[in-house]
């Protein structure tokens, strides 16, 4: 089925299987944990800021390929950029994965976060892919709670 | 037990027959014959339950207890004679035994307002297992932390049995309650109620039986076992949502005081002091869901009709077939092996979440749960986050297993 080729693209399973920045950030500026009760999906975002600048980012915790790949491919894609830069790109990413048929998006300011762009066809699990995504949010914001997506 | 054929079938049990009685089984999702593998969460319904609801609010609609018109006296006997199917169903001694709930989750929580803060107090202590429903469990931790009483955990085993030594050290004076499932959801381990109410009964301590995933695989009889309280829901008994039914021995329930105010529940209401109705109208607060409990009782005829003997036979083929079949793939790790099942399989792959287990087989038209079930302090004492559950129920198929192990196989496909 080729939906489910487009979900499961060769990116995600090898980001799923080899996650980047999976790992804990000692004395970080923040952290924060996110969880889905709905799934079980649990994730910890670590953040250093330089300023305005994400200098490091890093993410632990455990979930199915599709939040697992979105933490590794959020944290490569977030390392030295602004915090005004991750809420630009959490915006293209969130309309990528809630567009309407037939809706563009932004490839060009996607880079590779366009591998979850099958993701639209299955919309239970928006949530799989933003779940990092909002918890990032909730520690650039300075929650110190966790983020639930539910 | 059903007396098999030569060929193996279950004499006068006809698979493909009972298929027929369900319109939602015909159906294809995503261009595949639907395999419905999720009995555990709801069961489907068969066409005469459809047309009990149709043909409640097509001729029969009115309310119950209070009309002298025809069609409100139509409407409380059928409403009345559901009680009574409840009542032979689970062999209770009178209809006064019976109160129409919500669901399970109602009758517990019914139970732990009404008996346990009236009979539970500082010091006191309610046992509940590792296996509880989410519904079986929250309940309990409200009146616990309510009356300052503790919440006892039976341990289990790593094949998902209760640890009856361990549960029976518990009990005491202390214990002024024990509320455990009949068949888990997540493991399907059929509990040994009756060794687990004879111990409770030793000490003086009454027992509720959660009996949501029981009533659709076996039968039950509330005066054999002799428990105290047995509640279930409806849907998953191959009827609606929105009812279900507490079982509670007449005497405790006579004892205990109402859970909510309302019409129907009194006798007599003045500003001063307002009487309460009679058992099992007490605990019926309200213009109770009509249609959905007179459609239990045609749930409760249908399934009846079937006959549990050759249910549990049929099952029990389809428990053994599908714990094979799943068995063979490498990197599947079934969860509950309790050597006293019901037809649940819940597993986990190697590497691989149980959602995108769902997502897969989903594409292929198969059903099933994925997630904690509404029992996370049990995924945690197996150390996962979550599985990935069938469960059958007896219009399931040896060629609907075989689908799912082709969707596993797929999954594992993808993920290699």
């Amino acid at each position: 089925m080729s939906e489910l080729r487009d979900l499961y693209q060769e990116e995600i399973l090898d980001h799923y299987g080899k996650p980047r920045n999976f790992r804990k950030i000692e004395n970080p500026t923040r952290v924060l944990e996110g969880y889905n009760p709905l799934c079980g999906d649990k994730y910890t975002v670590y953040l250093n800021l330089e300023g305005d600048v994400i200098s490091d980012i890093a993410f632990q915790g455990s979930g199915c390929a599709i939040s697992k790949a979105s933490g590794s491919l959020m944290t490569e894609n977030l390392k030295g950029k602004t915090k005004a830069d991750a809420e630009e790109l959490f915006n293209a990413f969130h309309q990528m994965l809630t567009r309407a048929p037939g809706e563009d998006y932004d490839e060009e300011k996607l880079g590779d976060l366009e591998s979850l762009a099958g993701v639209v066809e299955f919309p239970m699990r928006v949530k799989c892919a933003t779940l990092v995504w909002h918890t990032l949010r909730g520690a650039l914001q300075g929650r110190e709670d966790s983020v639930s997506t539910e | 037990m059903a007396v098999t054929n030569s060929n193996g079938a279950i004499r006068g049990f006809d698979v493909q027959a009972i298929r027929r009685d369900f319109p939602i089984l015909q159906q294809q999702v995503h261009g595949k014959p639907l395999v419905y593998l999720d009995n555990a969460a709801t069961s489907q319904k068969p066409k005469v339950v459809i047309d009990a609801l149709v043909n409640y609010y097509t001729a029969v609609n009115a309310n119950v207890h209070r009309g002298v018109h025809y069609l409100s006296q139509e409407a409380t006997a059928d409403y009345e004679g559901a009680r009574t199917r409840v009542k032979k169903f689970l062999n209770a001694v009178d209809e006064s035994e019976i109160v129409f709930v919500r669901g399970t989750t109602e009758g517990i929580n019914l139970v732990a307002q009404s008996f346990g803060r009236t009979n539970v107090g500082e010091g006191d202590e309610v046992i509940i297992s590792a296996m509880e429903h989410h519904s079986n469990i929250v309940p309990w931790q409200i009146l616990c932390e309510e009356k300052k009483a503790r919440l006892r955990i039976v341990p289990i085993n790593d094949d998902g049995e209760l640890l009856m030594d361990e549960y029976e050290k518990m009990l005491g004076p202390k214990t002024k309650l024990v509320s455990i499932v009949h068949v888990s959801n997540s493991l399907g381990t059929i509990n040994s109620v009756e060794q687990i109410i004879a111990m409770a009964h030793s000490h003086g301590v009454p027992v509720l039986l959660d009996g949501a995933q029981a009533v659709p695989h076996t039968k039950v009889d509330v005066q054999a076992l002799d428990c105290d309280f047995y509640v279930f829901s409806g849907h998953k008994l191959f009827g609606p949502t929105g009812i279900g039914a507490l079982y509670g021995k007449r005497a405790l329930l006579e004892a205990m005081p109402p859970y909510q105010g309302g019409g129907d529940m009194i006798r007599s209401v003045t500003f001063e002091k307002t009487l309460y109705n009679d058992l099992p109208y007490k605990f019926e607060a309200g213009t109770p869901n009509i249609a959905d409990t007179i459609a239990l009782g045609t749930a409760i005829d249908y399934v009846t009709s079937i006959g549990y003997d050759k249910i549990a036979s049929y099952e029990h083929e389809l428990l053994q077939y599908g714990t094979e079949r799943l068995s063979e793939i490498k990197d599947l790790r079934l969860i509950g092996t309790a050597k006293e099942k019901a037809s649940i399989l819940a597993f986990v792959l190697d590497g691989i979440h149980p959602h995108d287990i769902g997502t897969i087989l989903d594409t292929e038209g198969i059903a099933i749960r994925t997630g904690h079930h509404c029992t996370q302090p049990l995924m945690d004492r197996f150390g996962v986050p979550a599985t990935a559950r069938a469960s059958l129920a007896f219009y399931n198929t040896k060629e609907e297993i075989d689908a799912l192990v082709e969707g596993v196989q797929e999954v594992l496909g993808i993920f290699s």
